[in-house]
């Protein structure tokens, strides 16, 4: 089933405190996401990541296209229940504790009475804030905040969640409980959509991959095919002597660097074989020869440079 | 919408005003209003000891008058960030994510800064009363009627509340607070821009007859110093300010969550 529908939703502001003009936050977007994916929402600060995510959540309303989320309509009232939401940097009332955060928006989300305590416990649990549970937020840290954000916006269970930048503020051990996280909602089957300029992140959990800039998705793609197109060309590492690259393996157009007692060099495909048969000649000891392959962060850059600049590389054969 | 829908929004309504209401109570600056309040009133004493034979006046007057500011007060103060200080501090997305209405955040706001404020006017009554106490030592019948102006003082807030929501659904919070007090000044004095209106002929007049009837009319809900007096209160007025002020807020609080029904949260 598709999870998300996106139909040429498109959005403009009008900016100006006297005279208004229109500002363009996002050009028409066509986007499918299907259910269980988790699919990735790249872009700088300011592409578009955040106006598409408050689109979908009804928060800002599109001047035109629409958009479906499990086969109905925005408006529908029905949608809500099934989707859970963590805002970018979240703040939450200061004066409350996590516990009663947490049964606050059971309520609102119509857990019933019975059960809800234990569900919020579990969350509490869940994200390794049980120790905490009682303290008011104002005293929480970011990261601790961004945890909270994450308990309330699962606590309903719902069947689709969006993440907006859910691994900013937070330290390495905190991004990898969220990536934990993530990867725990996929086994469930959820589906999740999540905004992110952490491409790493990205690459570790994503099915698939949309980039967006000024407001125009640049292009959508699965991960596992991005990063395994290769540039048609290899990487070759050995042990050097003498801190030197063999002249035979500059002819052959590599680009070598010396590194303590070994030398990485890369050079076109076709002349691998040459390439063996120069370290062989001179005796040098192979660690390991593998294809060039393309990085999401290569993909990503790419996709953010000018229309012009991509259509020439493109004609030229570079890049997808 | 079905009966169920009907009662989990009331349950959705209930859950928010709640909410409303622990926040603000936990918020140190309402206790510190309130504590200045009663401080007041502990003037009030002291004026009416130094008051020969009007102390009774002198404390219904400054108490009830102190009550009524506070609460105007308290309810801008709150009020006017119920729902900006939501927005800026992006609270309400997490809200509004959920199976919440616009319609039912504003209605829920709405009754959890009511609720707040008149727990904190009965504290404070709680106050003036001891105060009276303290310098008539004994209650009389015509302190019945005391009881009548804080209940028309609630009656204020309410449409304080209201207004307050109001602008704080499309405007910054300072602006909202400055709109609101200025319409509470203008409202204390629909009386006389009522009178002003009556006897001014053309498009002034009709003009001022406009705004007059316009404004909330929180010069009729003041009989301060009608019960300082010890006169009292006809039940027709009761009723009538009770159905105006009630109407009138319904009237706001509809303004406020049509606004805010088309608002872009950005």
């Amino acid at each position: 089933m598709t999870a998300i529908e996106i139909l040429d939703l498109e959005k403009t502001y009008l900016v100006g405190f006297w005279r208004k003009r229109p500002k363009l936050a996002l050009r028409p977007l066509r986007l499918t996401i299907e259910e269980g994916e988790v699919f990735g929402f790249l872009g700088p600060n300011g592409a578009g990541k955040t106006t598409t995510l408050k689109l979908l959540m009804g928060l800002v309303f599109p001047t035109a296209g629409t958009a479906r989320i499990l086969g109905m309509e925005l408006d529908d009232p029905r949608v809500k229940s099934q989707i859970g939401f963590l805002p970018e940097q979240p703040y939450f009332y200061d004066h409350l504790s996590a516990r009663e955060l947490l049964n606050y928006y059971g309520q609102l989300s119509g857990i019933p009475a019975k059960g809800r305590s234990a569900r919020v416990e579990q969350m509490l649990a869940r994200v390794g804030l049980s120790d905490s549970a009682g303290m008011q937020l104002r005293k929480f840290s970011k990261g601790m905040l961004q945890r909270v954000g994450l308990a309330q916006a699962i606590l309903h269970d719902p069947r689709l969640v969006f993440l907006d930048e859910p691994m900013s503020g937070l330290d390495p051990m905190g991004r990898r409980e969220v990536r934990d996280l993530i990867q725990q909602l996929r086994s469930e089957g959820k589906t999740v959509f999540f905004s992110t300029h952490i491409l790493s992140d990205a690459e570790a959990l994503c099915d698939r991959v949309g980039v967006i800039h000024q407001g125009e998705l640049r292009g959508v793609g699965a991960v596992a095919e991005l990063t395994s197109e290769t540039h048609g060309k290899v990487e070759i590492i050995f042990y050097a002597q003498a801190q030197r690259v063999p002249a035979g393996l500059t002819s052959l157009g590599a680009e070598a660097r010396v590194s303590g007692d070994m030398v990485n060099a890369v050079l076109p495909e076709e002349q691998q074989d040459a390439a063996l048969e120069v370290l062989r000649r001179e005796r040098l000891k192979l660690i390991s020869l593998t294809p060039v392959r393309r990085s999401l962060e290569e993909y990503y850059i790419q996709k953010l440079r000018p229309t012009e600049t991509r259509t020439m590389e493109t004609r030229k054969g570079v890049g997808v | 919408m079905n009966s169920d829908g009907m009662n989990s929004a009331n349950a959705r309504i209930a859950y928010i005003a709640f909410n409303t209401f622990r926040e603000a109570v936990r918020d140190r600056v309402l206790y510190n209003l309130v504590a200045f309040a009663l401080l007041l009133s502990a003037a009030a004493i002291l004026v009416g000891e130094i008051s020969i034979d009007i102390e009774r006046l002198v404390v219904v007057n400054l108490g009830l008058t102190t009550v009524s500011l506070f609460g105007v007060v308290i309810a801008i103060f709150i009020g006017i960030g119920l729902v900006s200080k939501e927005i800026e501090k992006r609270t309400l997305y997490t809200v509004l994510s959920r199976p919440v209405r616009r319609w039912e955040f504003v209605v829920g706001k709405f009754f959890g800064l009511t609720g707040t404020l008149v727990i904190n006017t009965f504290f404070m009554a709680l106050g003036v009363f001891l105060a009276l106490l303290y310098v008539a030592h004994k209650f009389e019948k015509m302190d019945e009627w005391v009881l009548v102006a804080l209940y028309f003082i609630v009656l204020q807030f309410l449409i304080v509340c209201a207004l307050a929501l109001f602008f704080s659904s499309f405007s910054t919070p300072l602006m909202a607070a400055v709109f609101t007090f200025a319409l509470f000044v203008i409202g204390s004095l629909a009386g006389d821009l009522r009178g002003f209106a009556r006897i001014t002929p053309g498009f002034g007049g009709w003009l001022a007859t406009a705004i007059a009837y316009l404004v909330p009319n929180f010069s009729a809900l003041n009989v301060i110093g009608q019960v300082a007096h010890g006169d009292p209160v006809a039940g027709s007025i009761i009723l009538y300010n009770t159905v105006y002020a009630l109407l009138y807020s319904a009237m706001v609080i509809s303004g406020a969550v049509l606004i805010f029904q088309r608002r872009n949260l950005k």
